[in-house]
């Protein structure tokens, strides 16, 4: 279990954590919401090991992530970034290729290749990644995410993806397949911990949503109970959004009813 | 002529380079072994490729005592230095263009080199009076070591000033390299209004680079610099790649971030400090030689760092034979040459499609 206790961020004078705890679990979905500048991406390097928390602790199977070394941590999550650009032209399957050595693949160049087909994108595996769009960009990240934890339970501790934003320039059918992918690292007894911003997807996907303000965990729990009227209203100033149709001549989509 | 060169080494449709890299490694080794012979059977004074052959297979007999002594003391030490400078120049090139994740962050542009100059021209002038303990405490490793920690100084100093957040802008590192090379300049030229003649030639010297000093000390003096970078060559790579995803992706995936930076700066100042010590400063060799390689082998640092470091070699050496003959008896400083080649095939990049695309640019 990977878990943070207490945790407080100050930047400017500014708290962008404050007293946050959350566990994450082998086995479990963990989404977090909230609006802009509400710390998500703060948390989710805290817990990553990547930046220092003003007060409070991490812990990786009790032990401090302090006291890790990063080539140890490697190979106990990986972490799938908001959009990267780069100014030099290295292939999809390069990429893809850095995850598998991070975690030490004897065969990391198949390791790569499987990931790639495993995000959908067989065929790609010679296209320099300047030249990809947006989308296909973030999926080879995806790919480089995957072969970095290839599977979810190794020498029988569970490995976890740290996922921020992964939906973000993917159309529907891939951010559905994106968020799959990630149910099933988790069903198979890993642990997924995504920041979302459609909470359509939030709600189909986790199986613990905790929803962050001003720094704050303001709800957590099961999506039932989470995702209701006062909640998004008092977060997000939208009322009376949860659960109705809209007007009548606006046509909508919910991804979620293809499993009715 | 850019697009043909690359043609061959056109990605593999599976995407893997690394038969490419491999075979562009050993394609590199031949032409440095080409270079070295035609470094040392070509020249002004008659010593042939002949005579070399007949003094290699053990047939020195043939040769007088003067074919020998230009062999063994003129250009012998001559290649060795040849060799050494372009592999420095060549890998602290690609390493620092990794480190700074930038494609133009070349020693000799960022005002690198003029920093390691500084410091030369400092050792030269100001040796026997305000800097004579200093030179009692080296001894025979002053200058490099003095150029060493020029260029030390104003790689760190570069960092600082142009990189935020872990990226680095090409405007500041640019603009940051062209204040620090008035600033240098300026300098050296107080230095060389204290200079006396003799200074003043070795001045010259160094602003323009040659291969002509070349002795046995010399080499000696910039071999453990250059050994030492060439061996951190496979401890670095991995983590170089990683680097250019940036700093955040890069710890994700298990690289010690600080400790490698660290250890790539201090690098990049020891391979362009001692290089600038021994040869003076000679541009583009460190931009033109790694560009030219991930245009046929892609950016992967485990090929683009040998690779520099066989090509380098071998690019310089081909520069100081044409320095040496095309006005013999004459000699053109190998700076000038390098600069000849590279300048153009610099803005060729800038230009051309496969090139640097400044749109990239963070």
């Amino acid at each position: 279990m990977i878990s943070a206790e207490h945790i407080t961020v100050t930047r400017s004078g500014r708290k962008l954590l404050d007293n946050v705890g959350i566990d994450l679990e082998a086995g479990k979905f963990t989404v977090v919401i909230g609006p802009n500048g509400a710390g998500k991406s703060t948390l989710m390097k805290v817990l990553s090991g990547e930046m220092k928390p003003d007060s409070g602790l991490v812990t990786y199977y009790g032990t401090d992530v302090e006291l890790c070394q990063p080539v140890d941590l490697a190979k106990r999550r990986a972490v799938l970034p908001q959009a990267t650009q780069l100014a030099f032209p290295f292939t999809a399957l390069e990429i893809a290729r850095m995850g598998a050595v991070a975690q030490g693949a004897l065969n990391p160049t198949e390791q790569a290749r499987q990931a790639l087909s495993r995000v959908g994108l067989r065929g790609f595996e010679s296209r320099p990644y300047p030249s990809l769009s947006g989308g296909e960009q973030q999926r080879v990240q995806f790919a480089r995410v995957l072969a970095q934890v290839p599977q979810p339970v190794a020498d029988g501790v569970p490995r976890a993806l740290f996922l921020d934003e992964p939906t973000a320039s993917l159309d529907l059918g891939h951010q559905i397949s994106v968020l799959e992918i990630a149910r099933d690292f988790a069903s198979a007894g890993g642990m997924v911990l995504a920041i979302l911003h459609d909470l359509n997807l939030a709600a189909e996907f986790a199986d613990h949503l905790v929803v962050l303000n001003h720094g704050r965990v303001v709800a957590e729990g099961a999506c039932a109970e989470t995702v209701n009227d006062e909640i998004i209203s008092s977060v997000y100033g939208i009322a009376g959004a949860v659960g109705r149709l809209p007007a009548a001549h606006i046509p909508y989509v919910l991804p979620q009813s293809r499993h009715r | 002529m850019m697009k043909a060169l690359a043609m061959p080494f056109r990605p593999a449709a599976d995407g893997d380079r690394t038969r490419q890299g491999a075979v562009m490694l050993g394609l590199l080794a031949v032409l440095l072994l080409a270079a070295c012979l035609l470094s040392l059977g070509i020249g002004p004074t008659g010593v042939g490729l002949r005579d070399l052959w007949a003094y290699a297979t053990g047939h020195g007999d043939s040769l007088t005592t003067r074919e020998r002594v230009i062999l063994e003391a003129v250009r012998l030490p001559r290649t060795a230095l040849g060799l050494l400078v372009g592999a420095g120049l060549a890998v602290s090139g690609a390493m620092m263009q990794g480190l700074f994740r930038n494609p133009l962050a070349d020693p000799g542009i960022v005002g690198v080199t003029s920093g390691a100059g500084l410091a030369a021209v400092a050792a030269i002038v100001l040796g026997n009076s305000i800097l004579a303990p200093v030179a009692m405490l080296l001894g025979n490793q002053f200058l490099p070591l003095m150029a060493f920690f020029g260029g030390l100084f104003n790689t760190c100093m570069l960092y600082v000033i142009a990189t935020r957040d872990g990226r680095t802008s090409t405007t500041a590192l640019i603009l940051c390299g062209i204040a620090i090379g008035a600033l240098a300049a300026a300098l050296m030229g107080l230095l060389i209004v204290m200079a006396d003649d003799r200074q003043l030639r070795d001045i010259t010297f160094w602003s323009l680079g040659s291969l002509g000093g070349a002795t046995f000390g010399r080499v000696m003096s910039i071999l453990p610099f250059i050994a030492i970078v060439l061996a951190i060559i496979p401890f670095v790579a991995r983590g170089l790649d990683a680097l250019i995803l940036g700093d955040a992706a890069a710890f994700h995936m298990g690289i010690p971030v600080q400790r490698l930076k660290k250890v790539v700066i201090v690098a990049v100042a020891a391979a362009c400090g001692s290089t600038v010590a021994v040869a003076g400063s000679i541009g583009f060799v460190g931009i033109v030689v790694p560009h030219l390689l991930r245009l046929t082998i892609g950016p992967s640092h485990r090929f683009l760092l040998p690779g520099s470091a066989l090509g380098g070699g071998a690019l310089l050496l081909i520069a100081d034979c044409v320095a040496r003959t095309v006005a013999a008896p004459a000699e053109l400083p190998i700076g000038v040459v390098t600069a000849l080649f590279g300048a153009p095939v610099f803005l060729f990049l800038l230009l051309g499609k496969n090139g640097i695309s400044l749109r990239d640019m963070p």
